[in-house]
This record gives structure tokens, sequence and C-alpha cells, in this order.
């Protein structure tokens, strides 16, 4: 559904977005993460159509963004950085705006702007200007206006920013219903969490480049390691550890231990773990947990960072 | 607040069916989606529609009290003429204050957007740049040309219904009409190409003043005009009025065309501060003066820079070189035809041996440029002109460059008529001409028709290449070409003029 080769942008002498390779298939939710400045927001207008690549190439809902614009317009919803209504409407007559310019018929409209409306909670503000609307009611009518013509591919630029937790998960529920239905996905989110929870792919850009691309658990395994599990017991452990070592060596490597805790790293804990407690309880060891330690979006983020950081991505900031 | 997991329950659409499929009718109907909401929206701010009801309702009638006591005053001192000149001096008032607001208008449509982050989801709906364009630009004008229209509507009624005796001419109303029309359109479309090159009201206000001064001259003009035209009163209209609405028209082509050019989702959004980068854009001229391809690729050497550098930049001017070989030539043909209006043909001597003038073609030569160095006189002379040219051409659209050096061969071609009509043989004109003239006249081609794409290129943007992208290639095409080409030729040409011409005329006439 989205698809970038080598995709850049250059204004003047500054390289905003350099050699970018995406391939996000349909029903999938991509989180395109990097700190301000990276190219984010760049690289999402070359996918809508509305800035020209300087080099490479994209496809969005396999049309080029270069050759058919139009139509990869039509077939994109945006929620761009600034959600910009015009706020001297009401929101009936906005959507009704946008409904035309999609081409919908005057029933598609209304029945779509009732059903979005009423899908977020909005029903009650059909008739309110939108300079009344509160800051959360009109990032929600945004996102009403992306989903409008039902696109394919949504583009959201922080979708749940400046909404309360409830409205957030209306938002969150709503994408993962779309997925579901087969819609693709790129969101553009400062909120790892809620990239972590919503996304399949992760996709990490600094400098215009993507430095990390992949699922969780890869980016996961390649960046901060292998799982790491925490045994906690009843009791003390009296060398319980060093004995654990000695039985899984080469399966497993002890960490951090404590009194009635210790810490391991494995490398497929599917065939480990069950063989750990067993061997706990062969040992005479009373098992109160065996949970994996959490490892969040944010420890891979920061990592991948520091890795990039640490292998030149200063360097190559100096050169843009 | 509604939190249950409802159902998207929506009706798949066809893509088709959103995807824009061209076409003029499908194209205005486009744009008039943007047009119908933008009005809509400017009558719900009162700070536009205030003005334009003062403007439409009362300003008329304040007018027309003021013309017929002006009118009445004046009649006492035997200046009838002045008091029924102001009259219709007035109805273009009454129609110009209400387009002034377009200028305002038109600022905030394109610029207010802009600045408040709502462009962003419009350029990113399937509408086409041009039916974006066109439609703020209707948007821009038609209340306010509506407001003025029924101001001048109201202002002609009044003063049907009032004291003085005094009726408008048709064609004059007509005039005013179209004046008022055309103005409104150089406003609007004159905001269109400030807005997209500032990124805050600001900006756009500050720039705005290149369309209000030039504007508030033109109005000051016709009003001289207005009171002072010797056919004022002609039932055909002013004939400078005619003028003035045909050279306006020139000025919305040639504006549209520029704002049509640079309204694009990548000029709008690319740029993002309002600063000048001198230092990048002197690095792409140089770029462009040393570029041998389109991918930039510096010359490697001299030869090299004019065997593939200059070549591409020569190449760069198929448009503008045959509407410059057109324009010449048609520069040449109006010159013959001139000639031969009885009043403007010349009372030549008949029957001169044209030898003896062959003979002293050299003395000329030297008396117009100067015995001590005639070659650098005559380069300079040439040089001149087409530098002239080019810097006018860059405020002018290009038009400057086929307004300044066209004359030399309306000249030409008058001065060729004269001589057939006092019975000479004009191929003597040949050799005098030729000689230098198959460097010259090439040279002057090539210059005219770089000047002239230098000034255009904002018209019609390369593929690909923003504003400043495309103007900065351009100029260094045009430096490429007047380095490599354009100064030695002229040169060469000269020479040429002041020592091979005099011998050849000589030579082939005699004397």
């Amino acid at each position: 559904m989205i698809e970038a080769h080598e995709l850049s942008k250059l204004y003047d002498d500054f390289l905003a977005v350099d050699r970018v390779n995406l391939d996000v298939p349909a029903g999938t939710v991509l989180a395109l993460l990097g700190p301000n400045g990276a190219g984010k927001t760049t690289t999402v207008r070359m996918l809508t159509s509305i800035l020209a690549p300087s080099a490479g190439s994209a496809r969005v809902a396999g049309y080029d963004v270069v050759k058919y614009p139009e139509k990869v317009r039509a077939s994109v919803g945006v929620l761009p950085e600034q959600h910009g209504l015009y706020e001297r409407m009401k929101a009936v007559e906005y959507l009704d705006f946008f409904g035309r310019v999609y081409r919908l018929s005057a029933i598609e409209r209304k029945q779509r702007s009732l059903n979005l409306m009423e899908r977020f909670g909005l029903t009650f503000a059909l008739g309110k200007k939108l300079g009344e609307y509160s800051k959360g009611m009109k990032q929600k009518l945004a996102l009403v206006r992306a989903m409008l013509h039902d696109p394919p591919v949504l583009l959201l630029d922080e979708p749940t920013s400046a909404m309360d937790p409830q409205s957030a998960k209306l938002v969150r529920d709503a994408i993962i219903e779309l997925q579901r239905d087969q819609r693709t996905f790129l969101i553009t989110t400062h909120n790892l969490s809620e990239a972590q929870s919503l996304a399949n792919r992760i996709a990490i850009i600094r400098h215009g480049r993507i430095i990390a691309n992949g699922s969780f658990s890869e980016l996961a395994r390649r960046f901060v390691g292998e799982q790491i599990m925490e045994l906690r017991v009843r009791g003390i452990l009296n060398g319980f550890a060093g004995d654990l070592a000695h039985a899984f060596a080469g399966k497993l490597n002890i960490g951090d231990s404590g009194d009635d805790w210790v810490q391991y790293s494995v490398a497929e804990p599917n065939e480990t773990n069950p063989q750990v407690i067993r061997h706990a309880v062969g040992s005479g060891v009373d098992v109160v947990s065996l949970a994996p330690i959490s490892r969040t979006l944010e420890d891979i983020y920061l990592q991948v960072v520091k890795e990039d950081e640490a292998q030149g991505g200063a360097a190559r900031e100096h050169l843009r | 607040m509604n939190t249950s997991a409802k159902s998207l329950d929506i009706d798949p659409i066809p893509l088709e069916a959103t995807a824009a499929s061209g076409g003029l009718f499908h194209t205005l109907s486009n744009a008039m989606i943007i047009t119908r909401r933008e009005v809509r929206d400017s009558f719900r701010d009162w700070r536009i529609i205030g003005p334009i009801v003062i403007l439409t309702f009362l300003f008329p009638f304040l007018a027309q009290f003021v013309a017929a006591r002006f009118a009445t005053y004046l009649e006492g001192f035997g200046a009838q003429i002045i008091g029924e000149r102001t009259i219709p001096f007035l109805l273009m008032i009454v129609g110009f204050f209400p387009i002034s607001i377009s200028l305002v208008i038109a600022l905030e449509t394109f610029v207010g957007e802009k600045e408040r982050r709502s462009l962003e989801p419009l350029l990113s709906t399937p509408l086409s740049n041009t039916e974006l364009y066109i439609g703020k630009t209707l948007a821009a004008m038609l209340p306010p040309l509506i407001s003025s229209y029924g101001g001048m509507a109201v202002y002609l009624l009044s003063l049907l219904t009032g004291d003085l005796a005094w009726r408008p001419q048709l064609w004059l109303v007509v005039q005013i009409i179209l004046i008022t029309t055309v103005q409104a359109l150089v406003m609007v479309t004159g905001a269109v190409v400030v807005s997209s090159q500032a990124t805050s009201t600001r900006a756009a206000n500050l720039l705005a003043s290149f369309i209000i001064i030039p504007m508030a001259l033109i109005i000051q003009g016709e009003s001289a005009i207005m009171f002072l035209a010797p056919d004022a009163e002609s039932p055909t209209g002013i004939g400078a009025l005619w003028a003035i609405i045909g050279g306006m028209l020139i000025v919305v082509i040639l504006l549209l065309r520029v704002g049509n050019s640079i309204f694009n989702r990548e000029e709008l959004l690319g740029r993002t501060l309002d600063t000048i980068n001198l230092k990048a854009m002197l690095r792409h001229i140089l770029q462009s003066i040393r570029a041998v391809d389109e991918q930039g690729t510096p010359a490697r050497s001299l030869l090299d820079w004019y065997r593939r550098g200059v070549t591409l930049s020569v190449t760069r001017l198929r448009l503008a070189l045959p509407i410059t070989l057109v324009i010449f030539l048609a520069a040449f043909i109006g010159g013959v035809l001139i000639g031969q209006l009885p009043s403007w043909q010349m009372d030549l001597p008949r029957g001169l041996p044209i030898r003896s003038v062959a003979g002293d073609i050299q003395f000329y030569t030297g008396m117009v440029f100067g015995e001590s160095n005639p070659v650098l006189a005559i380069a300079w002379q040439n040089g001149r002109i087409l530098l002239g040219a080019t810097i006018l051409a860059v405020f002018t659209f290009g038009s400057g460059a086929l307004i300044l050096t066209p004359p030399v061969y309306v000249i030409l071609g008058y001065v060729f008529a004269q001589l057939i009509n006092a019975g000479y043989d004009p191929s003597f004109m040949l050799p005098a001409v030729l000689t230098h003239g198959i460097i010259e006249i090439p040279v002057i081609v090539l210059a005219t028709a770089a000047a002239l794409r230098l000034g255009a290129v904002v018209t019609r943007l390369p593929s690909g290449l923003t504003l400043g992208g495309a103007w900065t290639q351009a100029l260094g095409d045009t430096i490429k070409i007047g380095i490599g080409i354009i100064v030695p030729g002229l040169i060469l040409a000269a020479a040429v003029e002041a020592y091979i011409t005099p011998q050849v005329v000589r030579l082939m006439l005699g004397g």
C-alpha cells in the first residue's frame, strides 16, 4: 500500500529526507518515529503528493506519487500536524465542504459525516461553530475529515494529541478496527507507548534517514538484546543462580540477582523457560513467578538513537 | 460522550469517484466548491461585510450628493465642465473603493490560511493546483466586485433620479466598469503572487505595496485623463482609457500565468521562512553557469563549457527564440507598413547617386561612434540596450525585452520603405547592414531571447523546479550565454561594422 524507494527531498542545500525506503503492506500500522526536524512531515508530504521528491520514488495505494498526484491524494486521508479547521464554519458545513471536494454524493456526505461524528462522540457538536470546539474536539473532527472519503491509506500526525484518555482510546479503537479492515496507516508520533500498542511496524527516522525499521520484537532483539526474564522464589535462593547457570549453559546467561530473585537473558524463551521452571521445582525451589522484564519502545528508541549518534549521526547532521 | 466501540458502518467509495478527471467543466466545478466556501466565510466576517455594505449602499449617495453640490457650485463660476467631469470621475471612485477590499481578502485568503495552517488539509485533497488557484482567486474577487457593480448602479440610479441634467455617455460607463474589473483582477492576481512568496500576513502586507503604489498611480492617471482628455465627451469613450484597459489586461494575463505557475503545493508548503539565503542563491547561480548538463555537472574545461554548457543554455531558449524571431520580423514588417502610410512618409530627395553616400559611410560611422575606439563604442551601444532590455525583462515578466530591442527593426523597415517610396533600389542597404549584421543580428536575437526567458520563466516554471530554482537557473543561463556568446559576438560584430562594413560597401557600390 505504501512503498518508498530511495525517497529523498532536498531544499536548496538542506537534505530533509535522505534515501528513505519503506514497504507498508495493506492492513499494517507503521509508526514513523523520530525527533523534531527528523524529516517525518516531509516524508508524509511526499507520500501525499504535496511535495515532489528530489530523488527516488514512491507508490501509495498503487499510484506513483509523481505521476498520479490527484489519485494518490484521493486515496489517502491526512491528519496534518495542525488540525487546520475553518473556525467560522459549523462542523456539518465543514464536513459537507470536504465531502464535496472528495466528490461524495449528498447522501454519502450526510451519512458518512453522521456516522463518523457519532463514532467519535461528536454528534452533539454538529451544529456548533468550530471556533467553539475544544482542542480535543478539533483533533477528533480533523480525524473525521481524514476518514470521510473512506481512504485505503491514512497518514496521521500525532492522532491523539490534545485528547483526553477516553477520546484517545476511541481513536485507537477506530484505528485498530480500520486496520482489521485492511486499511493502511502511517502514524507519526512522539507518544511511544501509543506507537507500541498500535503499530505492527516501527521505523525510526533521524537526520532524514531511516535508522531502524522492523517489528517491535525485531527491533528489540536487534537493539536491546535477548529477552530478559525474572524468576522470583519463596525463601532464599542459596546458590540456585549458579546452579541454573551451570544447568543451562549456552541457553541462558545469568544477570542480576537478589535474595529471592534472579534475572537471566534467554535467546529462546519458549523452549528454555518451561525447562527452567521444571528444574527449579525439581531442585525444591518454590517458584512464585517467572515473567519477562518489560522492554518498552522507549528503551529501543533511545538505544537506536544512541547507536546512531555513536556511528556518526552528528557528523551526518553537519554534512546535511 | 459516546465511548462505545461502534462499527464505522460506512460504505466504501470507488476511488475513481474521488479522483479528479480533468476537463474545463470539472475544473470550474471543483473551483466553485472552494469559491462558495470562501465567499460564505467572507460574508461571515463583519470586517469584510461592514465596509462592503457601506460602500455599496451609502457611499454612492454621498458621492452623488457631493457631485451635485460641486457641479452647482462650479456653475456659478462658469466652470460647469469641471463639475460635469467630476460625475464620471466619482463613478470610478465609487467602483474602486469596494474593489480595494479585494486586495485585503486575497491576502487574507491565501496568506491568512497559510498562517492559520488550514491550507494543508485543503492541499491534501485531490483538487489540482489550478482548481485551488481559480477557486481562491474568484472568491477574493467576487464579493468586492459585486459590491463595486452594486455601488456604481446605486450611484447611476441616484444620478438619473436626481436633479442633475448631466447624463453619462454609455461607452464611458462601460469603460469605467471594465477599468474597475481589470483593476480588481490586477490586485487579486498580484496578491496571489505576493501571497505565495510570504509566510505571514505581516510580510504579505509589506509586499502588497508593490500592488498598492502602482495602482494608486494608475488611479491618479485615470483621474487626470477623465478631466483633461480632449476626447472626454467622445461617444466611443476616451481613447487613453481604452489603452489603459488593454495594458492592464496584458498585466492580468501575465499575473494570472505567474500566479498559476507559482500557486502550487511545493511553493506553498515548501517555503517556511521569509529569509534570503544569498550564499545558497549565489552558489546555485554559479552552479548553473558552470553546468554542462541537467544534473548540474560542472564543465571539465573551457572547451567542454563552450561545447556542452553554452549549448545546454541555448537549448533552453527553444521557446523564447522563435517568439523573439517572430516579434523582430513583425517589427520590421510593421516598420515597412508604417512607412507606407501617407502621413508618415518622408520627403526624401530623389535621384541622388548612391555611390557618394557609400563613400561617406566610414566618415559617418566615425562621427557617430568616435574616431578613437569605434569598436568598443559600437559594442557598448548595442550592449547597453541589451543590458537594459535584460533588466527591464526581469520586472516585466519578459515583455520588456520585446519592447526595447525591436524598435531598431521598426526603424530599419521604415527606412527600407522610405527608400522604395523615393525610387531608390534598397538592395544597397544589404552590404551596409548584413556584413556585420550576419553576426550582430543572431547575437541580438539570442540576447533578447535569453532576457525574455529570464523574465518569463516565472510565468511557466520548468517541471520539478521551484520559483527560486527556475529563476536562478535562468539567470545562470543568461550569464552563461552573455559571457560565452553575446559579449564576444557584439565585439566581433562591432569590429566588422567599424572596419569591414565600410570597405564592403565601397567595394560593392563604389565611391
